[in-house]
């Protein structure tokens, strides 16, 4: 082994004078799951995620630099992610960013990515309180987190009823994944709760969660106005079938982004019409420029990854949106490093934590309508806190909502106290506005 | 020929009892150590010991762990996926909540724990036995899962019911880089194992066997069955923990109850079975054989599959990953139902007789 090494060494610096070229191409590794329970939701979103770097590369690059993907199945497993991680980590020169769609994986992830210095693009899952960027350095909870979600949801039932105030005595229940993804939106909707008065009512579901019959019985004697779901793969569909066979109101539960994609409610069809579901900003987009543009360039050429008619599905966006967003932390931090040049994990970091798209980046790279601006920095490494509402009519996902906005008042002081624990319990220091600014 | 024994007289009782009897036995047993200790780490990379030794290593472990438990006392246990549990959130309760504790004292605590929470299932052993017991174990793992995910005291009030551990220090020196873990890891399995070698050659080693070949027959000659099957219990659920424990602070770092779900047990029952009940040796060629091989095949498909000029996808290579894995065990397990160890011994065999087979 080492023999070869030192044989291997000695080649390259006998050919080339410039022995410590940096890589030419950018590499962006991917942890999918596409076989197990959650399949049916994973390859959409890793469809989405390689089409679009492969139309990355069909536009040229990113400022000319190409992209390398490469997959490792991960199959939903924290520790089959761990060691996809660790394989693909210094793979092509080393790995940009990592996105696991897993929150599983994340938290392991999470203790990892300081030592080695590669970001984590979370968009949408994840830690909630990892918003904190003074806190968490190497996490993005780009364009969403769980409590936002859980927050929109909140305001969502209130401007039903009327108001936030007329909250008070409705009954809320959350059926959940019994998992730390599911549990993520509990502190907050336990906040709203004492806020408002409304009772919250924790129902929750065991892995994979194809056995809810118990759960559901509980909702028929509790009778609660409002349902939270807070399911994933399999646990959707089941959730909605229950609630057609108990016969609760399908207009009356709300989803959270991870069970309001095609995949959760194609089964039920019919039975789910009414269903609604929060998007961090974006539904299936089939007719945005953007998946215009993956049609023509990349599937037309028979480059396509999965079927076709997939394309601008809710997760498949969702993938081309976390694709969209850890290409253009690139762009960023090339401005800073070198237009043109490959940069490091490191370096993608600092781009990540600067992005900043306006409307009209967004209308060049084919997203108007599908998002809103995004801007990052020290303190939020958010970027948005924008969600909208859709509702399944049976056939495919309608928006049913104007823009809502988190209230940074009381997501705020939540991510900053479960930041400050994380900090406490790992006796970390928080970032000097020092760092803050290199 | 390669391989004999006879000849070797001792003279001593000393020489008698050492864990190892036979020279070559010895020889090769240092010399294995040595090339862990030394050797290993200096080729190795990154990858093969984040990604397959140290989770080889703790494997290894409790597998070890529950081979005394199903392989030496014949106790069928589908519950080691709780034991681990047990051993990682007891060591990390004792280490977030008591200011200044060590590392090793935590681990060994955890232990301790799912020590005395593995007695309390081996209670019904003494009344169910074989399969019946299995399903009785399988309850410790569903009230594991149950208590990790409800009782937030055990997560420290985490909001999500994932904790995470950092800073971790042996006599000062920090457990961070791959090596050090691997060093770490090492040690425990080194010490525990060669524990348990000499712990199954001892009194209460062959009390278990005894009640493992017929427990009517043990009782008549003697043996407590209680106390037997509770130690066997004892001893296997302490050694699981702390391969729970470093599962956790080491491997994972950050971990959720679905880390030693129902799933975990399986595959160290698996390990136990396929690696050779009754084996210490045995445990190590069936972690090998669990955790290594699959990641083995995911990386050598697309190998094969870029020599022929096909690309196979991702969830190909994940599909094919099982269907071969599956094979593998189904044929091994009908070549040799005694597991892994039963070919080294077979192998032991040849070697003595060569090149004169009768």
């Amino acid at each position: 082994m080492k023999v070869k090494h030192i044989a291997l060494a000695a080649l390259m610096a006998a050919v080339g004078a410039s022995t410590f070229a940096q890589p030419k191409e950018q590499f962006f590794p991917g942890l999918p799951y596409r076989t197990g329970a959650y399949a049916p939701n994973g390859v959409p979103w890793a469809n989405g995620y390689a089409d679009y770097l492969k139309l990355v590369n069909a536009r040229g690059g990113i400022n000319g630099v190409k992209i390398i993907y490469e997959e490792c199945e991960t199959g939903y497993a924290t520790d089959r992610g761990v060691e996809c991680y660790e394989r693909l980590k210094g793979k092509h020169g080393g790995a940009t960013v990592f996105q696991p769609l897993s929150t599983g994986i994340t938290f392991a992830l999470t203790e990892k990515a300081p030592v080695d210095k590669i970001p984590l693009i979370t968009a949408g899952y994840g830690r909630s309180e990892s918003q904190d960027g003074t806190v968490f350095k190497w996490n993005f909870p780009l364009v969403g987190s769980y409590w936002l979600a859980a927050d929109a949801l909140v305001q969502t039932i209130a401007k039903k009823e009327g108001g936030l105030d007329k909250l008070k005595g409705k009954k809320l229940a959350l059926v959940y994944h019994d998992s730390p993804y599911g549990k993520e939106p509990i502190a907050l909707l336990q906040e709203r709760a004492a806020m408002h008065g409304f009772s919250l009512q924790l129902l929750p579901v065991a892995h994979p969660g194809v056995e809810q019959k118990a759960t559901w019985l509980q909702i028929r004697q509790a009778r609660p106005d409002y349902v939270f779901l807070w399911g994933w793969g399999v646990m959707n569909s089941t959730s909605l079938k229950e609630a057609q066979a108990t016969g609760y109101p399908r207009e009356k539960m709300y989803g959270v982004w991870w069970s309001g994609a095609e995949p959760d409610v194609k089964d039920v069809g019919e039975g789910a019409k009414g269903y609604n579901a929060v998007t961090l900003q974006h539904g299936a987009e089939p007719n945005s420029k953007v998946v215009k543009e993956i049609l023509e360039k990349v599937h037309a050429k028979g480059q396509g990854t999965g079927p076709k008619e997939e394309v601008g599905q809710v997760l498949y966006m969702r993938g081309a949106l976390s694709a969209m967003l850890a290409v253009e932390g690139v762009r960023k931090a090339q401005e800073r490093y070198g237009k043109g040049k490959w940069v490091s994990g490191e370096q993608a970091r600092w781009g990540y934590e600067n992005l900043d798209l306006t409307q009209k980046k967004l209308d060049a790279l084919g997203f108007a309508g599908v998002m809103r601006p995004v801007s990052t920095s020290c303190a939020d490494h958010m970027g948005a806190n924008w969600a909208r509402i859709h509702t399944w009519d049976g056939k495919k996902w309608n928006f049913t909502s104007d823009w809502l906005q988190a209230d940074e008042q009381v997501l705020k002081p939540l991510v900053k106290k479960t930041a400050a624990k994380y900090a406490a319990d790992k006796k970390l220091t928080p970032r000097t506005p020092a760092d803050c600014q290199s | 020929m390669f391989y004999r024994e006879n000849g070797q007289f001792k003279t001593s009782y000393r020489a008698d009892q050492q864990i190892f009897a036979i020279t070559q036995d010895r020889i090769a047993i240092v010399l294995l150590i040595a090339a862990a200790f030394l050797v290993v780490p200096m080729v190795t990379s990154e990858y093969m010991f984040r990604a397959i030794l140290i989770p080889f290593v703790i494997m290894s472990l409790a597998a070890l762990g529950v081979n005394i438990l199903v392989g030496y006392c014949g106790q069928i246990s589908l519950g080691s996926g709780a034991f681990m549990a047990v051993g990682a959130y007891a060591a990390f309760n004792f280490f977030v909540r008591v200011p200044g504790m060590p590392l090793l004292l935590a681990l060994l605590l955890g232990g301790v724990c799912a020590s005395v929470f593995g007695i309390l299932f081996g209670l019904p052993s003494l009344r169910v036995k074989g399969l019946y017991l299995a399903v009785a174990t399988l309850a410790a793992q569903f009230f594991s899962d149950w208590m990790f995910l409800r009782i937030k005291w055990f997560t420290n009030d985490a909001p999500s019911g994932s904790v995470q551990v950092s800073d971790l220090q042996v006599f000062g020196m920090p457990i961070a880089s791959p090596i050090s873990k691997y060093l770490f890891c090492l040690t425990v399995l080194v010490v525990l194992a060669l524990a348990c070698k000499n712990l199954v050659r001892s009194a209460i080693g062959r009390e278990w066997m005894a009640i493992r070949d017929m427990d009517v027959a043990a009782a008549v000659i003697g043996i407590r069955p209680m106390y037997a099957k509770l130690t066997a219990f004892a001893v296997s659920s302490f050694i699981v923990g702390v391969a729970g424990a470093m599962w956790g602070f080491v491997h994972l770092s950050a971990w959720e109850p679905a880390a030693f779900s129902v799933d975990i047990s399986f595959k160290l029952l698996f390990m136990v079975i396929i690696g050779g009940m009754g084996s210490i040796m045995g445990s190590f060629f069936g972690a090998a054989f669990i955790v290594v091989l699959p990641i083995f095949l995911n990386q050598f498909l697309p190998f094969v599959g870029n020599l022929v000029g096909v690309e196979i996808s991702t969830s190909g290579i994940s599909h094919t990953e099982l269907i071969i894995f599956g094979a593998l065990i189904v044929w091994f397990l009908i070549v040799e139902p005694h597991g892994l160890a039963k070919l080294w011994s077979t192998g032991k065999q040849k070697l003595r007789l060569w090149p004169f087979p009768h």
